[in-house]
């Protein structure tokens, strides 16, 4: 029995699926979603093909959060609170740019909602646009390469630094790679009462320029970098990181990527590799990563 | 209970007392101290299990209710002029998912020029949204007409979201003697929502899908037939409310005069002064009416066609502008009676808070009469001005 129906149309090596029907079917159907509107949005939602096995809605790219919210006090105001938890399933760029302001007063309000942004990284639903959450020198279509510009200029905007200034009770990341890790987070998050920030990396095969086979592989080569640090806050305190056994240099992670290709050829993608690789290194050094126990 | 109370006051007493689920507001003048009553309230234990929720803007306000409207609770904001803008996007997709959410709408000025003063540029703006707009002449108006406001938003026939329009600072700060309501009878004529559809775990929904060219019309088609249909059912729940309370504040439409050869149509709380002008003309022997427009959505065009059967000049007071056209309420007007052949005069009056004199009305109403203007639209009470482009 799955909550979330085959039959949707996300494409063969997409991470997003598989995170959202093992969370949902963890908590054994027993919660409410809210979507921005996006890439799950668009391959579970069409009107009579609903994937959705659980109470869902989506209304619009930004709002999902304040949906959230709404949802939760009507079912404290109608004494159903038991029914279930309310969770938000959102992209990066719903989460990072667009929808930030309505994310905020939620955290800030508190309300008894578990956010999960599903972090592939770009506008992919659109055909891969930047967000705020797309890595530097990465190619999107809205920070193409030329002869000026090597993809995108700035770093990825730190969403757990802004769930954690929110004083949230629970903050985490982690990867599709490690689908049994994404579970026990969600499981994890809603023990806390009042708002939850769960960001999950999940790897785009069209907008990354991969295959869909190599789809887990690479997300599981950004943990490896340092890029994509696996993290656990619990009342602002780090408590539980995902130790790197093997670490990896960045050219690994960014060779095998369309995204990323023109960094090796491009005059300024050295630099850029240099600086990629030194975000790595300080994400290592900040949440002290290396070592040889691996928490799950 | 007979009490002189301020238009703020009014409406949240009677919201109060409707009982909803989630209250959700931001604050925005004219309209902060409807929901700041209503806080207090919240704060006092009197509004039971409600949950009241200040939200971080407009934009969050009214998501949070489609939330809570979607999840099967009684829900409320009230807004004003560019928070009702920013609204907007979500109200829209509320009407779409057939969210039966009450706002109450202070009328004001939109920007730029930034004004917090009043005129109808804001819910006028909302026109196509599918939106149920009803215009209120006054304080014991706005009180009787809240109850029924969730009652049609919330009938099954109907589920769309309904917006109370009444004029900032004109109403929402005037002192007026307004009968309270007894919580009892609000009760007996408005029982708690019980929702046709909502989300929930034991029968699984999915709310705001996605429609392909395939579906999306028919969806569309539906909106309509549900606006459309939703006239008929607000004239059941006015003679209802008539009825409980002995308050008629009429239909869609109050053709004061039914007879008139000159017919002066208003919305909002300009009524009571052009209801006073044209009593005065008439003890003159002029031949002049008022029309009162109550509902703008649904547009009422069988009632405004019979309160004008007899008119061959058509005055209306506009509170607003449809730019690049002309005045909103007679774009309407005319389409609605263009079989009739009556002139439509359209005055825009009043914009950002000016003072709308009498003697402006009467001049207005005379030089019509006297055959001194043409037909079509005009700003009225304009003074020189020098344009910022040179």
């Amino acid at each position: 029995m799955t909550y979330f129906a085959s039959g949707h149309g996300a494409c063969p090596g997409c991470g997003i699926p598989v995170a959202v029907r093992n969370i949902i079917d963890a908590f054994d159907g027993k919660c409410f979603v809210a979507n921005s509107t996006g890439c799950l949005e668009i391959i579970s939602s069409q009107y009579g093909r609903s994937a959705w096995g659980v109470p869902y809605i989506h209304s619009l790219f930004e709002n999902p959060a304040a949906v959230a919210a709404g949802i939760e006090s009507a079912l404290k105001a109608l004494g159903r609170k038991d029914e279930g938890h309310v969770l938000v399933f959102a992209g990066d760029g719903a989460t990072a740019d667009i929808g930030i302001g309505p994310l905020s007063g939620m955290f800030d309000r508190n309300h008894d909602v578990l956010y999960i942004c599903l972090d592939n990284e770009a506008y992919q639903n659109t055909g891969n646009q930047q967000s705020g959450l797309t890595p530097m020198g990465c190619l999107t279509t809205t920070t193409p390469v030329g002869k000026l510009m090597p993809g995108k200029i700035r770093q990825k905007k730190d969403m757990v630094a802004i769930a954690l200034a929110h004083k949230l009770a629970y903050v985490a990341t982690a990867s599709v790679a490690f689908p049994r890790e994404v579970v026990r987070k969600a499981k994890k998050a809603v023990e806390f009462e009042g708002a939850k920030y769960l960001q999950i990396h999940s790897p785009c095969v069209t907008g990354w320029g991969i295959t869909g086979d190599q789809s887990f592989k690479i997300a599981k080569l950004a943990f490896e970098t340092g890029l994509y640090p696996i993290v656990e806050f619990e009342h602002g305190e780090l408590i539980r990181v995902r130790k790197i056994k093997e670490k990896r240099p960045v050219e690994e992670y960014l060779k095998i990527q369309k995204r990323f290709r023109h960094l090796f050829t491009h005059p300024k993608g050295e630099d850029v590799i240099k600086t990629l690789q030194s975000i790595a290194d300080e994400n290592i050094r900040r949440y002290n990563l290396m070592g040889t126990e691996t928490e799950v | 209970m007979m009490k002189v109370v301020r238009g703020f006051y009014s409406v949240a007493y009677s919201v109060k007392q409707c009982k909803p689920d989630v209250i959700c507001a931001y604050p925005i003048t004219p309209q902060t101290e409807i929901v700041e009553r209503l806080a207090d309230m919240y704060a006092n234990g009197e509004l039971g299990n409600c949950e009241y929720i200040t939200a971080e803007s407009e934009f969050g306000a009214a998501s949070i209710l489609v939330g809570a409207s979607a999840t099967g609770a009684r829900s409320f904001t009230a807004t004003s002029s560019q928070g009702l803008i920013l609204m907007s996007e979500v109200l829209l997709s509320a009407a779409g998912m057939r969210l039966p959410i009450v706002l109450v709408n202070a009328n004001r000025s939109l920007s730029a020029p930034l004004s917090i003063w009043n005129d109808q540029q804001d819910s006028i703006f909302m026109r196509d949204a599918c939106i149920m707009q009803l215009y209120i002449e006054n304080n014991q108006e706005v009180h009787d007409v809240m109850p029924i406001a969730f009652k049609v938003a919330e009938n099954r026939r109907v589920m769309l979201p309904f917006m109370v329009c009444m004029d900032g600072y004109k109403l929402t700060h005037a002192y007026e003697p307004v009968d309270l309501l007894d919580e009892q009878m609000v009760d007996k004529f408005l029982p708690p929502y019980d929702a046709p559809v909502k989300l929930s775990v034991d029968k699984p929904l999915t709310f705001g899908c996605y429609a392909p060219p395939p579906y999306y019309t028919e969806f569309r088609v539906a909106m309509q037939n549900a606006i459309m249909g939703a006239g008929d059912i607000m004239l059941k729940e006015f003679k209802k409310w008539y009825k409980i309370t002995g308050r008629d504040w009429g239909g869609h439409v109050v053709a004061e005069n039914p007879d008139a050869e000159v017919a002066v149509i208003t919305m909002g709380s300009l009524t009571g002064l052009v209801r006073d002008v044209v009593s005065e003309m008439q003890k003159e022997g002029k031949n002049v009416g008022v029309v009162k427009l109550r509902t703008f959505r649904p547009f009422p065009v069988e009632d405004i066609k019979k309160a004008l059967k007899n008119a061959n000049k058509i005055i209306v007071f506009e509170r607003a502008v449809s730019f690049g056209h002309e005045g909103p309420v007679a774009i309407e007007i005319k389409s609605a009676n263009y079989e009739s052949g009556a002139d439509v005069y359209s005055f825009a009056v009043g914009l950002g808070g000016r003072d709308i004199p009498r003697d402006l009305i009467r001049e207005i109403i005379d030089k019509v009469i006297e055959g001194k203007v043409e037909p079509g639209f005009q700003f009225e009470g304009v003074k020189p001005f020098e344009e910022v482009i040179p």
